[in-house]
């Protein structure tokens, strides 16, 4: 899990130019809308593009979005899920 | 002739240079566009971290108002309504489009989508600035000096602005020219009346 939300973060930053950031700025735990990183809707759809590129995983229910998208560990945490049910 | 406002800045970038009021202040030669766009944001100490998100055409359109509003302008004298953009080009967003063009194979980038319009940069900028005033953006073969001061002279002439950036902001692949100028109602050190004549000596030389 650790190496997952480590991975995520460095993929987060390259996927949407967040160049004046570093993966330990990011917390596991810190929001990544609004308060938190301050992302945007834009950065929203290209995280879904970052799960379907990188993990191969489709975010069926748009809805589930923003409980997916709330921090690095609820993403890792989507992406296990994922894995597990492929398994 | 109208004498009523005056070009009280200027700002140019082409072939990697950046001038203000016709003075070389930065220059990355043989670099790529991307690179010496991003260090031309480094040099001047720009602190908005949504550079780094924009497109090249919207990169080189911030940089260009940046630079021609450091020092220059006073913010304060004018309500946010009160500014206005209006900027034109030959080349639209098409450096964008194709980019976006390219992933659409594969995944299309979000990322990448929303800067297929040239009148983007115009948002980005008023963002940056609190702008809130008239703005516009045309498509030409080449800048056209009577139709901007025309356009821009009927805008202050009904009261719509008191201030306004205007200019060329034109790229496409690694070819870039960037020409602004400011115009206000108030005269100052240097300033040259706003007239076609000026318009087209700065596009064309970095001098009225």
């Amino acid at each position: 899990m650790d190496k997952l939300m480590s991975d995520l973060k460095k993929q987060i930053i390259v996927q949407l130019n967040l160049r004046d950031v570093k993966p330990e700025d990011i917390s596991d735990d810190q929001p990544l809308f609004v308060e938190g990183l301050g992302l945007d809707s834009i950065d929203a759809l290209e995280l879904i593009v970052l799960l379907q590129q990188e993990y191969k995983i489709k975010l069926s229910n748009a809805e589930d979005g923003p409980k997916v998208f709330q921090s690095v560990r609820t993403m890792a945490d989507y992406i296990t899920a994922h894995q597990a049910q492929k398994v | 002739m109208n004498t009523q406002e005056y070009i009280t800045a200027s700002c140019s970038i082409s072939n990697h240079i950046v001038y203000k009021n016709g003075i070389q202040v930065f220059e990355k030669k043989f670099t790529a566009l991307s690179e010496f766009l991003d260090a031309a944001y480094l040099h001047f100490d720009i602190q908005y971290p949504r550079f780094y998100k924009m497109d090249n055409l919207s990169k080189l359109g911030f940089l260009g108002v940046e630079v021609l509003l450091k020092d220059d302008f006073r913010p304060a004298g004018y309500e946010a309504e009160e500014t206005g953009l209006v900027l034109a080009n030959a080349s639209a967003s098409l450096d964008t489009d194709l980019k976006y063009y390219g992933t659409v194979y594969s995944i299309p980038s979000p990322a990448l989508f929303v800067y297929t319009l040239p009148n983007i940069m115009i948002g980005e900028i008023c963002i940056r600035h609190n702008f809130k005033g008239e703005n516009a953006f045309f498509v030409f073969k080449q800048f056209d000096a009577t139709f901007m001061e025309q356009y821009v002279s009927n805008l202050f002439g009904n009261q719509l602005l008191k201030t306004c950036i205007c200019g060329w902001v034109e790229l496409l692949e690694e070819g870039h020219k960037l020409v602004l100028f400011l115009i206000e109602k108030e005269k100052r050190a240097q300033s040259v009346p706003f007239m076609v004549e000026n318009l087209r000596n700065i596009f064309l030389n970095g001098a009225a």
